[in-house]
């Protein structure tokens, strides 16, 4: 079932209209820019400095808890990262392009056109975000860093070739995108066929030409679209809509998948799996070893770490696909079985971020009153919130949430496993391929309840 | 990508599902949080002393008796920490070569986060520990928690392999 929201009154004209994208861009540039400059010269007390809470608790929290799950990629539409560049490649911030001849910019090489580099450059952040999301001069530098890196790309390379191939968000923000319950769709495709001119994808007075160099009409899972709103705005033929759909859809429609996807889903489950233990488990001697960036025992935690996320979980799950393809002495590669059953790990690697997120974000939610009021840490108080104190909320609830985001994220999961299995064989083969990706999924479950409420 | 088309059995098997696997979720809740009957013999008094250092307390998980008089004391080893219970809602802090208790009686179980309520450091958010309030029988729980989680994974598959079974032989 699907509502399109775009027929509903009023909602395309607010949808189309520039205005609203660009009022909300620029106040999370705002935030970006005060985030970078409070990092860089204010208080070096994490909890007391505007870049690590607002960036680390506040936005993580927004993202992870809300826009991922219900919005897809809607943060990418007003995401202040590539924004400058955008407007120094479009040469105009707001006005749609006069005509239709950009300056003409390089395409990103062919071989590199997927999101390994993505995973790359999570993989990079993630090794030293113990430093990254405590230290606040450090944040700033990496927000920096992704800012000018982003300005680069734009000038060298077509649209939004930053977002689609190398920001290290990006790439997970598409991944769990698929689950969404918001879509951009072309209502008819034979319309789009017969249509010469494609204005979707090469721009007209209206709009620019897709940003993320997809051509709606071939759009089939949401994990490339920003939802930035152009081909409503260039589509001539009203041909363009916004719906809501069940969730988990695009899940049912991905096919055989790709590597590098499967591999961003086994990097999200071992980095979430990571972070527990590191973060929220009891061990201080762990959180001492993740945090000592540069000495030889880090360089252990480095490489156990990248262990886990690239051999470890990814080989135990080709095991049970091995298991499951002999059991139901099922035909076809193993490579093809083990990315086709990746992604449904999808659920469940956000149900593991979602409790991770769940489990510290409410007990250090309070430290945003008092950056609110200080945001460099020099003793400011502009609303007089400065001296709030800190104060867990909703501690109590929390274990509760924490079981059932990943009760939910299992059998979702284990669900979606059994469908594929079924797409492929009978019942009762289907049955036997499943069970060992289905005990994978129980035990990583088990294992992060053991960590975070057992 | 290849976009397998198989449109009779994509969404059916979804809602048939929910409620299945609302009843597992019910379970596993209950599992994990009903309340177990009380001990027959009172509990015994604790007291215990926590080291904190950053970013730790030792021991790390502290477990008690459901109704047990429990005082932990603070000790810090090099800057000031603080100690709050979640769930109870207890605090106390210590700076290094000094000590503080914090007494109260454990009359609620359960498995509760202890976090460092004074900014010790750069991984302070993350200074946690943990506080098990158990009754007899809370053992079982995790053993009672994976029962339910493997029942529902294995049961819900069934159920989508039928109720696709079904529909493909619909179509047929």
């Amino acid at each position: 079932m699907h509502i399109e929201l775009t027929a509903l009154p009023g909602v395309k004209a607010v949808l189309r209209n520039r205005w609203w994208q660009f009022v909300l861009t620029l106040t999370t540039l705002a935030v970006f820019i005060l985030a970078i400059v409070s990092g860089s010269v204010g208080t070096p007390v994490g909890s007391r400095n505007f870049a690590i809470v607002f960036v680390w608790i506040l936005w993580w929290a927004l993202l992870i808890l809300l826009a991922v799950p219900f919005l897809g990629r809607a943060w990418c539409s007003i995401c202040p990262i590539p924004a400058p560049g955008e407007w120094a490649q479009r040469g105009a911030i707001l006005k749609p392009p006069v005509s239709n001849r950009a300056r003409p910019l390089r395409r990103w090489a062919a071989r590199w056109r997927n999101i390994w580099l993505q995973n790359a450059m999570f993989l990079l952040v993630a090794l030293f975000s113990i430093v990254i999301l405590t230290q606040p001069a450090v944040t700033s530098l990496v927000l920096l860093a992704l800012l000018l890196l982003a300005i680069g790309v734009s000038l060298v390379y077509e649209r939004r070739t930053f977002c689609r191939y190398l920001c290290p968000v990006g790439g997970f923000i598409g991944l769990y995108a698929q689950l969404s319950p918001l879509e951009l769709r072309v209502k008819d495709t034979s319309i789009c066929a017969t249509h010469a001119e494609k204005l979707c994808y090469t721009g007209s007075a209206q709009g620019y030409g897709c940003p993320w160099m997809v051509f709606p009409a071939a759009l089939k899972v949401n994990t490339n679209c920003g939802l930035c709103m152009e081909c409503l705005r260039t589509c001539s033929l009203d041909n363009i809509a916004v719906n809501i759909r069940p969730i988990g859809d695009d899940l049912q429609r991905i096919g055989i998948g790709r590597m590098d996807e499967a591999y961003k889903a086994f990097i999200m489950l071992g980095s979430a799996l990571v972070y527990v233990f590191v973060l929220l488990g009891p061990w201080g001697w762990l959180k001492r070893l993740a945090y000592s960036v540069g000495t030889l025992p880090w360089l252990g935690y480095a490489l156990g770490f990248l262990l886990v996320l690239l051999v470890a979980l990814p080989g135990l799950f080709a095991l049970a696909v091995w298991l499951g393809n002999h059991l139901a002495k099922a035909r076809g590669s193993l490579r093809r079985s083990f990315v086709t059953y990746a992604y449904s790990l999808i659920p469940l690697s956000l149900s593991a971020w979602i409790a991770f997120t769940l489990a510290f974000v409410f007990a250090n939610l309070s430290y945003v009153w008092g950056v609110i009021s200080d945001p460099l840490g020099v003793g400011w108080n502009l609303l007089g919130t400065a001296d709030w104190g800190w104060q867990p909320y909703l501690t109590s609830l929390t274990p509760y949430l924490v079981s059932l985001v990943l009760m939910i994220g299992l059998v979702w999961s284990a669900n979606h496993v059994a469908y594929l299995a079924r797409q492929q064989l009978s019942p009762a083969r289907a049955l036997r391929q499943a069970l060992p990706v289905i005990g994978y999924c129980l035990v990583y479950t088990l294992t992060l309840m053991g960590v975070l409420i057992l | 990508m290849v976009h397998r088309t198989c449109p009779s059995i994509r969404q059916p098997f979804v809602n048939k599902n929910l409620s299945i696997a609302g009843m597992f979720l019910f379970l596993g809740l209950l599992t994990l949080w009903v309340p177990l009957p009380a001990a027959a013999r009172s509990p015994q008094d604790r007291f215990i002393r926590v080291e904190a250092s950053s970013f730790a307390y030792e021991p790390g998980v502290i477990t008690v008796q459901k109704g047990a008089r429990v005082t932990l004391e603070l000790h810090s080893r090099d800057v000031v920490h603080g100690l709050f219970i979640d769930g109870y809602g207890l605090e106390t802090r210590a700076a290094p070569g000094e000590s503080n208790r914090l007494t109260f009686i454990a009359d609620r179980s359960g498995i509760f986060w202890i976090r460092c309520s004074v900014t010790c450091g750069a991984l302070h958010p993350f200074m946690l520990g943990k506080l098990k309030v158990i009754e007899p029988g809370f053992a079982l729980r995790p053993l009672a928690l994976t029962v339910v989680l493997a029942s529902a994974v294995l049961l819900l598959p069934l159920s989508t392999l039928a109720q696709q079974h079904k529909s493909i032989k619909r179509d047929k």
